[in-house]
C-alpha cells in the first residue's frame, strides 16, 4: 500500500521530495548541533553530485536526449520507490534492497535524474554498506555492495587522480585547489619569481615567505605541532625522507593524543577528516615526499580500521602503538637489516664514494667502521644545498678517513673509487631511482668508469608511480639559493629584473630531485634483501598482497 | 748606450710578463682570456726579434726557445704561451727556408725521409745569415697577430650554420668564444641557453648575465642537474682551455660529466676553440696535467675542526677524451677530432714539440 501511494507521488517531482525530505531534515538538524566547521562526508558527496547534476542538466538541455528523459523517470520511479520504502524499514532486511540497488547504478549512468532520486539511492547504498559492516548477512550484502559499486574492483584502479602539485599550469586545477584550501581554512602559498618554461607546471616558492605568515593567531583549525612541523619543512630545518617521515609521525602522535571525539561522531571517520587539512597544510609548506605519503596512507588505514565499539582511550592508545610500531619496523629495524647486508659488500681497503647526506648510508658506514672494516670514504657534495658537509661532519666524528670534493671534480676522483653507495628518496615501480639531484650524474660517471653502484633504500619508500625523466614530477626549490657572492661580486643579484615583454630572460633553476635509470644501478639493498632494480614491482605486489 | 738600453728594456718587459703570468694564472683574480695571453706573448716575441741581438736564424731560435721555456715554466697550465712560441719558431724556419730558396713543401714532406737519410744536415742550415730575415720574420709575426685578432669573429661567423631556431643549447662555465658565438647567432635566431654554473668558481653566472643582456633566454642550473636536464638539450656547445694532440680536451672541471651525459643522450658536443689553443701535448703526464687551487673554495675555513681531518681537492681542469666530441669549430672551419693531428703538423714543426 505504501508502495502504491509512493509510486503515484513519484510522478510529480514535488512529492518525491517529501518522504526523503523528512529524513534529510533530521540528519541536518543533527549535524547543525555539531560545529558546522567541516562538512561531513555525506554532505560533501551530496554537494558534489548536485553540481555534477546541474552541469549535466545544462548539457542535456542542449542535447537531443529528450526521449531518454521520458523513459528514465518511469524506470527510475520504480527503483526509488522500492529503495525509499526499504530505507524506511529497518536496515536488517536488506534483501529486497539488493535487486533494486543493482538496478540503480545502471540507471544512474544515464544523465538527468532528479536530485532526490540520487540521494535516495545513495542513502540506500550507504545503509547497505553499513549493515554489511555490522556483520549481518555478510556474504549476501557483500555481493550487493560489490554490485552496487562501479565494476572496477577486479584490477587495481588504473588511473589515479593526478596530484595537484604537478598541475600548476592548469588554471582549473589551481582554482579547485584554492577552493579546497578555502574550505579547509588553509592559506594558499603563492609562487615566486620567473619559472623556467620547462617547469611551469610545478610550484616554485620562496623560503623568505613561509606559509605561517599568512595564518592568523591563534590558529584554531591547525594543530600547533603541525604548524611547527610545516615551518620546519619549508625552511629546510628538517630534510631527508626518513627524517621528514619520522617527524610527521611524531606530530601526528601528538595530534592523536590531543584529539577528542566530538559527540555523535565516530573516531574512525572524524579523525581522518581532521587530518585532511593538516595534510593540505603540510603539502603547501613543502610537497609531500613518497615516504610521508606512504606513512599517511598507513595511518589512515589504521584509523579507519578502528571498530566503532572501541572506547576513545583504547582507540587512541592503539593508534599510538601502531605508529610506534611502524617507525620501529619500517625505519629503525629496516636500517639495521640493510646495514647487515651492506656490510657484506664492504671489504678491507675499499674506497667508497657517497653523495650528499643520506641517513641510511651514513648509518651503514658507521656500522661497518664499528665492525673493524678498513675503508676510506669520499664525500661528494653539490651546490646549492651542500648537504655533504653534514655527512662529512658525522663521519669524521666517528673517526672515518674522509675526502671531500664537489660534484664537478667527479671525473678526477672516480679512478680512485672502488664502490659507490647512494641513498634514495623513493624507488619507482618501473625500476627508476628517485633521489637528490646529482645522483643520476654520479651513477652515469661511475658506469663510465666501471665502478659498481649500490643503492640503499627501505621498502616503505617504494612507490607505485612511474617516471622516466626528471621533469614531469619534481620539486623546485627557492631560486635565490643559486646566487653566490664571490670576490665581492654577485652576478645574479638582479636576475628578476632582466625581463622583456615576452617574458623573463634569466631563469634560475634549483631542482631538488632527479631519476636514475635502472641500467646505471647494479644493486638495490633493501630490508628484504639485495634485489636488482627491476624487482621493485615484485616487492610492491607482495606488499599489497600482505595488506 | 742605445743597445744596452734596448736590452734592459726588453728584459724588463720579459720579467714583467713572467710575473703577470705567474700571478694572473690563478682563477680567482681577474681572469685573462687566452686570446689576450696569446696576443701578448706574440707581441713580446716580436719585440724580442726586433730588439735582441742575433746574427743567424739559429741564434734567434735558441733565444726564443730559451725565453719560451721560462715563460711556460712560469705558468705551465697556460698552454697558449707555449703554442705561440712554437708558432713563431715555425715561422722562423719557414722564412729561413724561403730566403734560402728551397721549397717549403718538400721540407715538410721529406722530414721523415731526411731523418733516415741525411741525418744532422738540418742543423748547419740555420747558421747562414740573410739580411732580410729580420724584416720577413717580423712581417710574418704581424700576420700572425692579425690572425689572432680575427679568431673570435671567424668562429662567430659560423654560428648560423650550427644553430637552428627554437633550439636548447647547453654550455658550462664561461668561454668568451662561446659567448660571442651565441650572441652572433642570437641576432638572427631565437633559441634557449642553459648554463651550468661550474662550481666552485661559478663563472657560469657571469656568462648567463651577459647572454641574457644580449636578449637570449637563459637558465642557470647547478652542476648537479646537468644529467637531469640533458634529455631536453639539443646541442652542447663548450669552450676549452686547451686542445690536446690526440683531439681530447683539457677543459674546466665538470666538462667530462657534461660530455658523458651528452653521449648518453646522443646529443652532439661542439667545441668552439681557436687554433692557438691547439697544443702538441698528450694527456699522459699525470702530474703535469692537473692543476689544483686552494681547497678554501670547496670547504671554507669557517668549517673549523673538520678541516684538519679531511683531504679536500679542488682541481681546475678535466680531461675529455676525443670519442665524446663531435665537432671542433675553429677559425679555420669545422673539423672532426680525428683530424686534429693533421692540423698540428701544419701549425708546428715536429722538432719544436719539446721546447
Amino acid at each position: 500500500m505504501a508502495d502504491a501511494e509512493e509510486s503515484e507521488g513519484i510522478q510529480r517531482n514535488d512529492s518525491i521530495n517529501h518522504t526523503p525530505g523528512k529524513i534529510i531534515k533530521k540528519q541536518e538538524i543533527a549535524r547543525a548541533k555539531n560545529e558546522g566547521k567541516e562538512l561531513s562526508k555525506e554532505e560533501k558527496q551530496r554537494l558534489r553530485k548536485e553540481k555534477k547534476q546541474q552541469k549535466k542538466n545544462k548539457k542535456e538541455d542542449k542535447g537531443p536526449s529528450e526521449k531518454e528523459k521520458e523513459k528514465k523517470p518511469s524506470a527510475s520511479a520504480a527503483s526509488p520507490a522500492v529503495t525509499q520504502s526499504s530505507a524506511q524499514k529497518a536496515p536488517s532486511v536488506p534483501a529486497p534492497v539488493t535487486t533494486p540497488v543493482s538496478e540503480s547504478p545502471v540507471v544512474s549512468d544515464k544523465p538527468s535524474k532528479s536530485k532526490a532520486e540520487l540521494k535516495a539511492e545513495r542513502r540506500a547504498r550507504q545503509e547497505a554498506e553499513r549493515s554489511s559492516r555490522h556483520g549481518k548477512k555478510e556474504q549476501g550484502q557483500q555481493g550487493a555492495s560489490s554490485k552496487a559499486k562501479p565494476p572496477q574492483n577486479e584490477l587495481q584502479p588504473v588511473v589515479k587522480r593526478l596530484p595537484e602539485h604537478v598541475q600548476v599550469d592548469d588554471p582549473a586545477a589551481v582554482k579547485k585547489l584554492a577552493k579546497k584550501l578555502e574550505r579547509q581554512q588553509i592559506p594558499l602559498r603563492l609562487d615566486y619569481g620567473h619559472k623556467v618554461s620547462l617547469f611551469s607546471h610545478l610550484h616554485q616558492y620562496s623560503r623568505k615567505a613561509p606559509l605561517t605568515q599568512q595564518i592568523s593567531i591563534p590558529a584554531t583549525v591547525i594543530h600547533p605541532s603541525v604548524v611547527r612541523l610545516g615551518l620546519q619543512y619549508s625552511q629546510g630545518i628538517i630534510t631527508g625522507s626518513n627524517a621528514r617521515a619520522v617527524a610527521l609521525l611524531h606530530a601526528f602522535k601528538q595530534v592523536i593524543q590531543d584529539y577528542s571525539t566530538p559527540p555523535n561522531e565516530e573516531l574512525s571517520r572524524d579523525l581522518v577528516n581532521r587530518l585532511k587539512p593538516y595534510i593540505s597544510f603540510l603539502n603547501q609548506c613543502r610537497p609531500l615526499s613518497a615516504s610521508m605519503g606512504n606513512a599517511i596512507k598507513y595511518i589512515k588505514k589504521e584509523i579507519s580500521n578502528i571498530s566503532s565499539q572501541c572506547k576513545e582511550e583504547e582507540a587512541k592508545k592503539e593508534l599510538l602503538t601502531c605508529i610506534d610500531k611502524y617507525i620501529r619496523e619500517k625505519i629503525t629495524l629496516a636500517a639495521q637489516a640493510i646495514s647487515k647486508y651492506a656490510i657484506e659488500k664492504i671489504s678491507d681497503g675499499d674506497v667508497i664514494l657517497v653523495y650528499g647526506c643520506s641517513s641510511l648510508v651514513n648509518h651503514i658506514l658507521c656500522e661497518a667502521f664499528d665492525k673493524q672494516r678498513k675503508f676510506r670514504v669520499i664525500v661528494v657534495d653539490s651546490r646549492p644545498r651542500l648537504e655533504g658537509r653534514e655527512a662529512l661532519r658525522r663521519l669524521v666524528k666517528r673517526g672515518i678517513r674522509c675526502t671531500y670534493v664537489l660534484i664537478s671534480a667527479l671525473s678526477y676522483i672516480l679512478p680512485e673509487v672502488s664502490k659507490v653507495f647512494l641513498g634514495a628518496h623513493a624507488l619507482l615501480a618501473n625500476g627508476y631511482v628517485m633521489s637528490r639531484v646529482g645522483t643520476s650524474q654520479i651513477a652515469l660517471v661511475a658506469k663510465a668508469y666501471n665502478v659498481p653502484v649500490l643503492v640503499c633504500c627501505e621498502t616503505y619508500k617504494f612507490c607505485e608511480r612511474v617516471q622516466t625523466d626528471s621533469f614531469v614530477s619534481n620539486e623546485l626549490d627557492d631560486p635565490d639559493d643559486l646566487i653566490v657572492t664571490r670576490n665581492g661580486k654577485t652576478h645574479l643579484e638582479h636576475w628578476k629584473t632582466m625581463e622583456t615583454p615576452t617574458g623573463g630572460l634569466l631563469g634560475l633553476l634549483n631542482l631538488v630531485y632527479d631519476v636514475t635509470p635502472p641500467d646505471f644501478v647494479d644493486l638495490v639493498i633493501t630490508d628484504l634483501g639485495m634485489i636488482p632494480c627491476t624487482s621493485v614491482p615484485v616487492v610492491l605486489r607482495l606488499k599489497n598482497v600482505d595488506q | 748606450m742605445p743597445g744596452a738600453d734596448k736590452e734592459t728594456d726588453l728584459s724588463e718587459r720579459i720579467e714583467a710578463f713572467l710575473a703577470e703570468l705567474k700571478r694572473g694564472g690563478s682563477r680567482s683574480g681577474t681572469l685573462r682570456g687566452s686570446a689576450e695571453t696569446a696576443r701578448e706573448t706574440t707581441a713580446l716575441l716580436r719585440r724580442i726579434t726586433a730588439q735582441a741581438r742575433w746574427s743567424s736564424a739559429g741564434d734567434l731560435m735558441d733565444l726564443i726557445r730559451r725565453e719560451g721555456k721560462r715563460m711556460t715554466a712560469a705558468q705551465p697550465s697556460e698552454t697558449t704561451v707555449g703554442n705561440m712560441v712554437r708558432r713563431v719558431l715555425k715561422i722562423i724556419r719557414e722564412e729561413y727556408a724561403r730566403s734560402g730558396g728551397s721549397n717549403e713543401e718538400t721540407d715538410q714532406q721529406d722530414s721523415l725521409h731526411k731523418l733516415l737519410t741525411s741525418g744532422g744536415s738540418n742543423d748547419d742550415n740555420f747558421k747562414r745569415h740573410f739580411p732580410h730575415l729580420k724584416a720577413n720574420v717580423i712581417e710574418a709575426i704581424n700576420e700572425l697577430l692579425t690572425e689572432l685578432e680575427g679568431t673570435t669573429d671567424n668562429i662567430s661567423m659560423q654560428a648560423l650554420e650550427h644553430i637552428h631556431s627554437n633550439e636548447v643549447i647547453m654550455t658550462i662555465g664561461r668561454s668568451r668564444t662561446v659567448e660571442a658565438f651565441l650572441k652572433d647567432a642570437a641576432r638572427k635566431r631565437k633559441f634557449h641557453v642553459i648554463v651550468a654554473e661550474c662550481a666552485p668558481f661559478c663563472q657560469g653566472h657571469e656568462m648567463a648575465t651577459s647572454l641574457s643582456q644580449a636578449g637570449i633566454e637563459t637558465t642557470v642550473i647547478a652542476d648537479a642537474a646537468i644529467f637531469a636536464v640533458m634529455s631536453r638539450v639539443n646541442k652542447v656547445i663548450i669552450g676549452t682551455q686547451t686542445i690536446l694532440a690526440n683531439g681530447g680536451l683539457r677543459a674546466v672541471n665538470g666538462t667530462h660529466t657534461l660530455a658523458l651525459a651528452a653521449k648518453h643522450h646522443s646529443t652532439p658536443l661542439i667545441v668552439c676553440a681557436p687554433m692557438f689553443k691547439l697544443s702538441p701535448q698528450f694527456p699522459n703526464e699525470e702530474d703535469t696535467f692537473h692543476k689544483f687551487v686552494s681547497p678554501h673554495e670547496v670547504l671554507p675555513f669557517t668549517e673549523g675542526e673538520i678541516l684538519s681531518k679531511v683531504n679536500v681537492h679542488c682541481p681546475v681542469f678535466d680531461y675529455v677524451p676525443p670519442e665524446l666530441i663531435t665537432l671542433f669549430i675553429s677559425n679555420i672551419g669545422g673539423n672532426a677530432p680525428s683530424y686534429i693531428y693533421r692540423l698540428m703538423s701544419e701549425l708546428y714543426h715536429p722538432e719544436d714539440h719539446e721546447l
